[in-house]
């Protein structure tokens, strides 16, 4: 047995000879929130862009058709669509696993139920932090309680649940009492998710970036935990790359078992690919999935390994981390065929001791995700 | 899920609602599907697991598979109370 998705690579023989397991479908950049850390692009897509409904059916029968075997509905915050049903059915009737990722707030208990009973298979729910005044603050708007009224109907409903709790400076020193709220919350899985410093994250680095000690702690207390709450709770934890000595293998490898579609109908390799600025994505309004996969210039050109610089290229570890994050090889060293100065083996690494000393002083103002940046 | 979920004599195990058995065409393998995990399952784990169906006893999967390989029951009984312990901790299985 394999948790394939951390290990083994599977492959068919055709073309690229890899088949993606996942759909990041992001319906829509629209959300009531404004966290400084969103994961969107600063240049977000307008409602008017966005795919209608039997475009994201066709787009996710594609999917399915590739092997893909998970999909994510995500935003943005996807439950704004009033169409989410009809997508959840349709890939529920294909055999797809159907994933929610929201902020809740705009979800009661008739829709939720109304989702369950069209196959929805698991909702995953963001929550900002573990008291209602700063959860409000981090993510600008008042919807902490609400989170956590959604969170029990889900579980009320015996739909399964992750809380995704994105911690930073600013909350890290919470990390304790965030895992009683998951495990109160009758939650599966809890993400202790990082802020990735891309686009908003990157704006607002010095107010999230933690200290390398509030990381040390965050560590101590998660592995405690783990052993603790076994069979309970299920952990997914990464170390923050900045404190890193190895780069995480980002997306898998670069358009290895990804696919997004952001609003518009953009097929990138991961959902901050847009920071790379000269990249040029197909859509699928043009051309199918298969042949982006297989033919689109931003997926081929990271894909595998020839595109390495040293130290990578000559590195025992290249077909592990595939080279770390090319999004942030572009956000830190302004060339996304760099090595990701993650690695201690980076010619860049030393690009990391302006943020990390940043981390040491009063945190700044948050700069909030809005329309128009 | 309040407590850890122990597989013992008397278990009648079963997927939990997140976690879906199923044959991966292109790939020509038994999976089971969690949220952001798929779990590769070789041709014994499978066999193990589709016994599983939330009205077997852990005695009556192992009885089974005693029979159906022919192997020594207490043999049988350790490795799969392990394996599906394992699940067990990794939220894959419940009983």
């Amino acid at each position: 047995m394999n948790e394939v998705l951390d290990q083994t690579e599977t492959a068919a023989a055709q073309g690229s000879g890899l088949i993606p397991y996942a759909l990041l479908a992001e319906l829509t950049h629209r959300c009531p929130l404004q966290c400084p850390y969103c994961s969107n692009p600063l240049e977000l897509e307008k409602s008017s862009n966005e795919l209608d409904t039997e475009t994201w059916k066709r787009v996710i029968g594609e999917a399915s058709d590739m092997g893909m075997l998970h999909v994510h509905f995500s935003g943005g915050e996807p439950t704004v669509r009033k169409d989410l049903e009809d997508m959840v059915a349709h890939a529920a009737g294909l055999g797809l696993y159907t994933n929610l990722i929201t902020s809740g707030v705009l979800l009661n208990e008739k829709r939720l139920e109304a989702l369950r009973d069209k196959g929805l298979d698991h909702v995953q729910i963001s929550i900002q932090d573990t008291e209602a005044e700063s959860s409000n603050r981090i993510a600008g708007y008042e919807g902490h309680e609400k989170k956590l009224e959604v969170a029990r109907l889900v579980r009320k409903l015996d739909m399964p649940l992750t809380v995704n709790a994105v911690m930073h400076r600013q909350n890290l020193d919470n990390l304790p009492a965030m895992i009683d709220l998951a495990v109160e919350l009758d939650a599966e899985r809890l993400e202790v998710a990082q802020v990735q410093y891309y686009g908003w994250g990157l704006r607002n680095r010095a107010a999230f970036l933690p200290t390398r000690e509030q990381l040390d702690e965050a560590t101590r207390t998660v592995e405690e935990a783990r052993e603790r709450l076994k069979g309970v709770l299920v952990f997914d934890y990464v170390v923050p790359d900045y404190y890193a000595r190895r780069p995480k293998a980002c997306m898998g490898g670069w358009a290895r078992r990804f696919i997004n579609v952001n609003p518009a109908g953009k097929v990138l390799p991961c959902h901050a690919a847009e920071t790379i600025p000269d990249m040029v994505f197909d859509t699928v309004h043009e051309h199918s999935l298969n042949w982006i996969w297989e033919n689109s210039e931003p997926f081929l050109r990271f894909r595998g390994t020839d595109w390495m610089p040293e130290p990578c290229q000559s590195c025992d570890r290249r077909e592990i981390d595939w080279g770390g994050c090319r999004c942030q090889a572009m956000a830190l060293t302004g060339d996304a065929a760099r090595t990701d100065p993650a690695c201690e083996f980076s010619p860049d690494r030393d690009v990391l001791e302006m943020p990390l000393q940043e981390a040491l002083t009063e945190a700044p103002e948050f700069i909030y995700r809005r329309i128009g940046g | 899920m309040s407590a850890r979920v122990i597989i013992a004599d008397g278990s009648v195990p079963k997927l939990p609602r997140h976690a879906k058995l199923r044959f991966d065409k292109p790939r020509d393998q038994w999976i089971i599907l969690a949220p952001e995990r798929v779990f590769e399952l070789d041709a014994v784990a499978y066999e193990v697991v589709s016994l599983c169906d939330g009205e077997r006893t852990l005695e009556q999967v192992v009885d089974t598979l005693a029979d159906k390989f022919e192997s020594p029951r207490e043999v049988i009984a350790k490795d799969v109370t392990e394996m599906l312990q394992g699940l067990a901790d990794k939220g894959f299985l419940v009983a």
